[in-house]
């Protein structure tokens, strides 16, 4: 099969990463150690597994960070190489059960994946993004699928995931809406993960994740003021629609905050705002970097909290603020299951309501073979700039005129 | 020779280029043939012994009032209000007026035995002065005299404890004012008249007010039915200070006011081309006309507005009148018409103005969007008596750079105005209504506005509102040569030439449009017939 894979391979890991320092993200690809190839479909690693092939399969920030080499060495342990990156996919199920049906797959491999019984505590409470066990049992180590050696991944042409991990797409979701699910639980697990009802929240950060998030806790959380920090064009008008009551640039945060809470605030030289003294409630920073997580930290108010959306990698913060204004510092990873005003609910059932409900499918932008994937990464690596959001690669069969069946080779944007 | 009254050209083929000012610059224009040019009339003689002046209105008051020798005793309380750096414009060469008549002022307090006399800046909800700016306008010796002991205040509208309600007016409006002035024996109030609304008493009224007391005049529906509030019997903000005015006598307030009147020569003589009708343009002055329009182009534009607000102005006092405040108004108003009126025959479709450097609220600091706004469709709009120089549904076109730049210490609630508020709406009414009271609250802005140098919160809803005769007047507002985004946030439409703005205007008002030009500043009202 025709695939993506990413080797161990130190001196490419490098040299990708200085190229995405010099010259940006997505940059890194064409020396890194991300390549095409023909490989062998991944075997089946025991019962309750079943083949899936993608038709779409999204980039993500997280596959950015690891191409660009970016990723943190925390990970080292919990993924095996070589992967095949790719964890937002919605794909057709090939045996078992399922045979024949469309699908997206909930990419964490928790103990149940694993052969693991009884579960950890945490799989046996629905809580699968938190198992406390995925780097052992029958599969290679691998927090997700796309990570792990032993399942292949989304950027290829099969995969091979567990039952539990298959949720079936109804008919009148377009693949594009279908391919949205996965990253759409992971914002809707970080609105629950923040309290953030009737409050004044600000979410950092405008990608995919950024507006999942906005529109998750519109729907789930109902925010007093939701604020959405947004770079560029594209994504304001964007978070605006999605439910955000205020879009300001990175450059006003500050001075929103203080707007927008009546705070009092501390200037530097020239009168600049450098800080609120009061703030925002709760900050969902869907970015993850250095200056996202200060700048969260400038705005929230003493007592507040900060949930970190975006994956993080090493950073260097000054946390005195966190300390002397008592801040929570909360991350938000993956999905499980939520408590919600009628009961327990799967995150991905809740992710895949909001997905019909506020149109996400058409937050993808352009589809690209795979063939054409340093042109893909790029795009991503620029989406926001470029006036997109979600790059996928497009993986399914359609006939071509005149030459039979085949990959649809043009970026659809 | 007397000075030549204003003047109404009508442009020809042989009519020089016509100087538009843009911010901290100024380019050559030739305009349609057949469009009209209103020029100010030449400054006025000044009076030959401003002193004499002085001491002369202090003795001889108008109205019923005796002097102010006969007023001043010994034991009593005094205080002197004076207006503040928004006056005069640009700020004058020393001595400032202020220094002149409160030197006058303190003089005779002396000689009378006052020995508990306090001065203070009239800000109503301006930004504080600086300290160099005090010096400037009261000159070194009051400015040591006074400073050091807390002698010499700025009025705070946010000091609860300092602020007095007097009453309501008869329409219902609160009337708070200086704790320190309404409990003074005598209230004497320095006043630089530059232009037909300054003085009377909006000077004590609104100088020495509260927001509480400010909303009621300051406001959409007032400037709305002030037409034009350079026209002060046709101005509902000056009626309704007149009504306060009312109030603050009848509470026992002795205010006596003081009045001065300046002429036009308002730029120094290196800028004389500045001053002079192109036509009659001398070497001296093309040549610096010449030397000053290539230098700017190399001065990159922080520089150059360091450069313009380094300019003190040649005014001279015309005018000193001193007593009880009506009056002293009536008296000033003639000595400001006779420097600034010109008779125009009729309405214009399309009213062009060049926009200078500065503004009352830009005073060594940053001409922002919203200020633009306020100086174009605020002040230049209103400089008419009678009828707008522009026709209802008209265009108005303005030069202007426009940048989307703020003072950060001056300016922080003209930011968030901009940014919040101007992105969601340009509405008057809606702007009032929704965004007003938060600002007017915002204890951020309430701090910096008393700690700082910073406007109050509400002020650029006053800019905003400055400009509600002309909103609703006009049917197009075309800024030329300004940032295209920070003037589209006004609501306005860019050009990136005056004939691009022309061609623009076309689609409102037709083919062949008749077109003024308002040549200013120096200053005038155009007394429109």
């Amino acid at each position: 099969m025709r695939a993506l894979v990413f080797e161990r391979q130190l001196a490419r890991f490098a040299a990708s990463r200085v190229a995405a320092d010099l010259a940006g993200s997505g940059r890194g690809v064409a020396v890194g150690p991300l390549e095409l190839g023909e490989i062998e479909a991944p075997d089946l690693p025991g019962a309750g597994f079943v083949r899936v092939a993608p038709r779409l399969a999204g980039i993500c920030g997280s596959d950015l960070a690891t191409l660009d080499g970016r990723s943190s060495r925390y990970f080292e342990h919990i993924v095996s190489f070589p992967f095949i990156p790719g964890h937002e996919i919605v794909g057709d199920v090939e045996g078992g059960a399922l045979d024949g049906q469309r699908v997206v797959v909930e990419p964490v491999l928790g103990c149940e994946a694993r052969g693991l019984a009884p579960p950890c505590p945490a799989c046996a409470a629905g809580n699968r993004g938190r198992c406390e066990r995925i780097a052992f049992g029958r599969l290679a180590p691998g927090l997700q699928t796309g990570y792990c050696t032993d399942t292949g991944g989304g950027w290829s042409q099969s995969l091979v995931a567990h039952e539990s991990q298959l949720h079936p797409v109804p008919d009148r979701f377009s693949d594009e809406a279908a391919v949205m699910i996965e990253p759409t639980a992971c914002a809707v697990h970080a609105a629950f993960q923040g309290s953030a009802g009737g409050r004044r929240v600000l979410v950092l950060g405008a990608g995919t994740l950024g507006l999942c998030t906005i529109a998750a806790l519109r729907q789930y959380s109902l925010p007093g003021v939701l604020v959405a920090v947004a770079k560029h064009p594209e994504q304001r008008r964007l978070a605006r629609e999605l439910g955000a009551d205020h879009v300001v640039e990175p450059a006003e945060i500050v001075r929103a905050a203080r707007r927008l809470t009546g705070s009092l605030a501390l200037t530097g030289r020239g009168g600049a705002l450098e800080r609120v003294t009061g703030g925002m409630d709760v900050v969902f920073d869907c970015v993850g970097s250095a200056d996202s997580l200060a700048g969260a930290l400038s705005v929230v108010r003493p007592g507040g909290e900060i949930v970190l959306v975006g994956m993080p990698g090493p950073v260097k913060v000054d946390l005195a603020p966190l300390w002397q204004r008592e801040v929570m510092l909360k991350g938000a990873y993956a999905y499980g299951t939520e408590e919600t005003p009628s009961g327990p609910a799967s995150t991905f059932d809740l992710a895949r309501d909001l997905v019909d409900a506020c149109d996400l499918g058409q937050l993808v932008s352009a589809r690209y073979p795979l063939e054409r994937y340093e042109e893909a990464i790029g795009h991503a690596a620029a989406a926001g700039r470029r006036g997109g959001v979600k790059i996928v690669f497009d993986l399914r069969r359609r006939p071509r005129r005149g030459r039979g069946v085949g990959t649809d080779d043009k970026e659809t944007p | 020779m007397s000075p030549r009254p204003g003047f109404v050209l009508e442009v020809d083929r042989s009519t020089p280029p016509t100087l538009f000012w843009h911010g901290e610059g100024f380019h050559l224009e030739r305009l349609p043939v057949g469009s009209r040019v209103i020029y100010p009339p030449e400054p006025l003689p000044a009076l030959t012994d401003p002193d004499a002046a002085i001491a002369d209105a202090l003795e001889h008051p108008l109205g019923d009032t005796p002097p102010l020798r006969a007023l001043l005793r010994g034991g009593m309380k005094l205080t002197i209000a004076f207006d503040d750096v928004s006056l005069p414009l640009p700020p004058m060469r020393a001595p400032d007026v202020r220094q002149r008549v409160i030197e006058a002022v303190l003089d005779l307090a002396a000689e009378a035995g006052v020995d508990d006399v306090v001065l203070v800046a009239a800000l109503a909800l301006h930004r504080r002065m600086t300290d160099d700016e005090l010096r400037h306008a009261l000159g070194e010796r009051i400015f040591n005299a006074f400073a050091p002991h807390d002698l010499l205040t700025q009025h705070d509208a946010e000091d609860p404890d300092n602020l007095v309600h007097l009453g309501l007016t008869d329409e219902g409006e609160d009337v708070e004012l200086n704790r320190r002035a309404v409990e003074s024996d005598l209230l004497v109030y320095v006043n630089i008249n530059l232009v037909a609304m300054d003085g009377g008493h909006k000077s004590v009224a609104t100088g020495l007010s509260s927001y509480k007391s400010l909303r009621h005049h300051h406001n959409v529906r007032t400037m709305e039915h002030s037409r034009s509030f350079m026209d002060r019997h046709h101005s509902e903000l000056h009626t309704s200070n007149w009504r306060m005015g009312k109030l603050i006598a009848e509470a026992g307030v002795k205010v006596f006011q003081i009045e001065t009147t300046l002429n036009s020569n308002t730029f120094p003589e290196q800028f004389g081309f500045l001053q002079h009708r192109e036509w009659e343009w001398t070497w001296k002055d093309r040549a610096g006309f010449a030397a000053s329009s290539k230098a700017l182009e190399r001065t990159p534009p922080e520089l150059a507005r360091r450069i313009f607000h380094s300019i003190r102005s040649p005014h001279q006092l015309t005018s000193v009148q001193a007593g009880e405040v009506g009056p002293v108004h009536d008296r000033t108003l003639e000595h400001v018409h006779r420097q600034q009126l010109v008779t125009v025959e009729g309405q214009t479709d399309v009213l062009t103005m060049g926009l200078p450097f500065i503004s009352p609220y830009n005073v060594n600091s940053i001409m922002n969007p919203i200020l633009v706004a306020c100086l174009g469709l605020g002040y230049f709009f209103n400089l008419y008596r009678g009828r707008p120089l522009v026709r209802e549904g008209g265009v108005v076109i303005m030069s202007h750079p426009t940048p989307w730049a703020f003072h950060p210490v001056h300016h922080p609630s003209y930011v968030d105005f901009f940014e919040q508020v101007l992105s969601e709406t340009t509405d008057l009414h809606e702007i009032e209504a929704k965004y007003e009271n938060a600002f007017a609250t915002d204890p951020w802005y309430v701090h910096l506005y008393r700690t700082s140098y910073a406007y109050h919160g509400v002020h650029p809803f006053y800019m905003w509102y400055w400009c509600a005769h002309a909103l609703s007047h006009v049917s197009k507002v075309i800024v030329v040569g300004g940032d295209r985004a920070a003037v589209r946030r006004l609501g306005f439409s860019p050009a990136t030439t005056l004939a691009d703005a022309l061609e623009m205007a076309e689609d409102v008002v037709g083919r062949d449009p008749s077109i003024t030009h308002l040549h200013a500043p120096p200053l005038l009202i155009a007394d429109v017939q």
